[in-house]
């Protein structure tokens, strides 16, 4: 395991990286291309536009072609990599991703940048916090939520040989890094970032750096809570993730998403399914983001370390009574 | 620019594309009436152009349907699927016979294109407007890989109210995608549409001359020609293929009747997906028979 629990480390944003990667696959791989939706300098696909000029490909504000053009490069043989936001990606062209990617299952895949709430301040139009649910519906889909910039860099890169089309969530700004190159964990592994005999915390993408911290603290606090990651939400390893749920008595699910539909929908479904401890989930409720700095909206939307720690310490209380 | 109206197709070879033509009208009513699902009215206007694209102007290989260097070929007008099935299997693809299983649980003939079922088949449509960016994007790979192929699209006109149609339409000028064709079929009709006031009858999905104007507006080459005339149609597109424009794409105009060949379907909007009883489809035949 290379996972560390240590202090929060220098780290670069997984835009940065998805430039580099994806400008480094591009000169590795001419079958690359990488499709912008007009965003390149805030998604820094611009980076792959100054170093692989010729493998990027400007398709201008118009998500629905940028979508279908990608699929008719990828009949060619291509493999086309989609840079815009995750609003757009995902509900501006989900027709085009179903119909003319998803069911021919052709190799897209989808980078959608500025995923969940913290956007820059964009608020409410520009955050997306329904994605996870709305592509995990998707057939076929594979679904790949990094935590930070080395897992980032990683699954980015594996997508080009997952087979079929690839929705890969990327957030924004940088978080404390979790994983320590280089990064060796089998893909589609949940992976178990403390064990604890018997609570759980269960969280993905950047919000597990963040779920990190509250369970260092609660740790602290005297509260043996154990994190899993998961990278991959679709397909879901369930047997590995029930091994770190069976015979706990609290699971909490943490997610920069609302909690219906995401990964607290997906614990909760192999939960209802095969038996399992008492489920509680964190994210968003039944509702849109809004403008805000960082730290403000992690606060209100209960997704800071700190309003993480005060919740599960609710609950674990509840245990006991 | 070349004269596109100047026929260049001797008759001989145009005769038998009418020939072709009707039997593919006599296959798509037989397969709607037997699968008891299905569309006439587009398939039965487009089916002339689709005669001619695989008779003489693609380049393909029936018997290897994934043949990398083959022209694409996308119907972006899903619903017209029984039309290209019709026209697949006379040209050698599969089997007429298969043409009995149209629409049936497990077919390769899906009520809209699977191209993950059927080889032959270039992209999977039924959402209208989703074709034309998959073609677009062809022409680009096409152009990337430097291959001679050539991209042809099948449009409805009541799809190109559709926007994305025309973001992939700018997107194909800005990539100066000489190598891309695109058809409407200009049948003037679509699924229900806008009540005439001055007749009770239809409105066309696009006022006249709209069309024309609008895609030139984008900057393609618009050819107008008459889409039931296999002579036009033939010599239309032979001189589209042979003397692109640098860098600028072309659409043909291709006017039609929703319906055509079946007198009591021929410009009625009900029949873009209306099943015909079995008395219906005796008709229709007896008046494809000819």
């Amino acid at each position: 395991m290379n996972a560390t629990a240590g202090p929060a480390h220098a780290v670069r944003s997984q835009r940065e990286v998805f430039g580099d990667t994806l400008a480094t696959l591009a000169e590795e791989r001419p079958d690359v291309l990488i499709l912008d939706g007009d965003l390149a300098n805030s998604t820094r696909a611009d980076i792959v536009a100054d170093r692989m000029p010729g493998q990027f490909l400007e398709m201008g504000i118009a998500e629905q072609n940028l979508f279908g053009v990608a699929a008719g490069l990828a009949t060619m043989g291509f493999t086309p990599y989609i840079s815009t936001f995750a609003c757009f990606a995902v509900a501006r062209a989900l027709d085009q991703i179903r119909v003319t990617i998803a069911q021919p299952h052709l190799g897209v895949k989808i980078a959608a940048g500025y995923s969940g709430i913290l956007t820059g301040s964009t608020g409410k139009t520009h955050q997306m916090v329904d994605d996870l649910a709305i592509m995990r519906a998707v057939p076929g889909m594979t679904v790949l939520v990094p935590a930070d910039d080395v897992e980032a860099e990683a699954l980015l890169r594996v997508a080009a040989d997952v087979p079929g089309p690839v929705y890969i969530r990327l957030a924004r700004d940088a978080v404390r890094r979790v994983f320590e190159p280089p990064y060796t964990i089998p893909l589609g592994v949940p992976v178990v970032l403390r064990d604890a005999p018997e609570i759980v915390l269960v969280s993905t993408g950047t919000q597990t750096a963040r779920t990190l911290e509250a369970v260092e603290r609660l740790v602290e606090a005297g509260i043996d809570a154990g994190l899993v990651h998961i990278a991959v939400l679709k397909p879901l390893d369930v047997e590995t993730l029930l091994r770190s749920l069976l015979g706990r008595r609290l699971v909490v699910t943490v997610e920069e998403h609302t909690v219906v539909g995401g990964l607290g929908g997906a614990v909760a479904e192999v939960i209802a399914e095969h038996g399992g401890p008492r489920l509680r989930r964190i994210g968003l409720a039944d509702t849109f983001g809004e403008s805000g700095p960082n730290d403000a909206l992690l606060e209100r939307y209960g997704l800071s370390a700190a309003r993480i720690v005060d919740r599960v310490r609710t609950w674990v209380d509840e245990l006991d009574r | 620019m070349a004269d596109l109206t100047e026929p260049t197709a001797d008759a001989a070879r145009v005769a038998a594309l009418e020939e072709r033509a009707r039997s593919a009208r006599r296959e798509i009513v037989r397969a709607v009436g037997r699968a008891k699902a299905g569309h006439l009215g587009g398939p039965l206007s487009a089916v002339d152009v689709l005669v001619a694209l695989y008779g003489v102007i693609l380049r393909v290989r029936p018997d290897d349907p994934s043949w990398a260097e083959r022209d694409r070929f996308v119907l972006s007008k899903g619903h017209a699927s029984i039309g290209l099935y019709a026209v697949l299997a006379l040209s050698g693809y599969f089997p007429v016979e298969e043409l009995g299983t149209f629409d049936a649980i497990g077919t390769r003939l899906q009520g809209h294109p699977d191209m993950t079922r059927l080889p032959g088949l270039d992209m999977s449509t039924g959402s209208l407007g989703v074709g034309v960016s998959a073609a677009v994007g062809m022409a680009i790979g096409a152009k990337r890989l430097a291959l001679d192929t050539r991209v042809f699209v099948m449009i409805g006109d009541g799809e190109c109210q559709e926007g994305q149609v025309w973001e992939a339409a700018a997107s194909a000028v800005r990539f100066r995608l000489d190598n891309l064709f695109a058809i409407v079929d200009v049948n003037g009709l679509q699924q229900f549409g806008w009540i005439d006031p001055d007749d009770g009858g239809r409105t066309r999905p696009w006022s006249a001359g709209s069309l024309a104007a609008i895609w030139a507006g984008f900057g393609w080459r618009v050819v107008e020609i008459d889409g039931h005339d296999m002579a036009a149609i033939v010599t239309a597109l032979t001189a589209a293929i042979e003397d692109t424009l640098d860098g600028q794409p072309t659409v043909i105009l291709a006017r039609t009747v929703k319906g055509r060949g079946v007198s009591f379907m021929e410009g009625r909007f009900e029949w873009h997906a209306r099943v015909p009883t079995a008395d219906e489809v005796e008709r229709a035949l007896a008046e494809l028979a000819s």
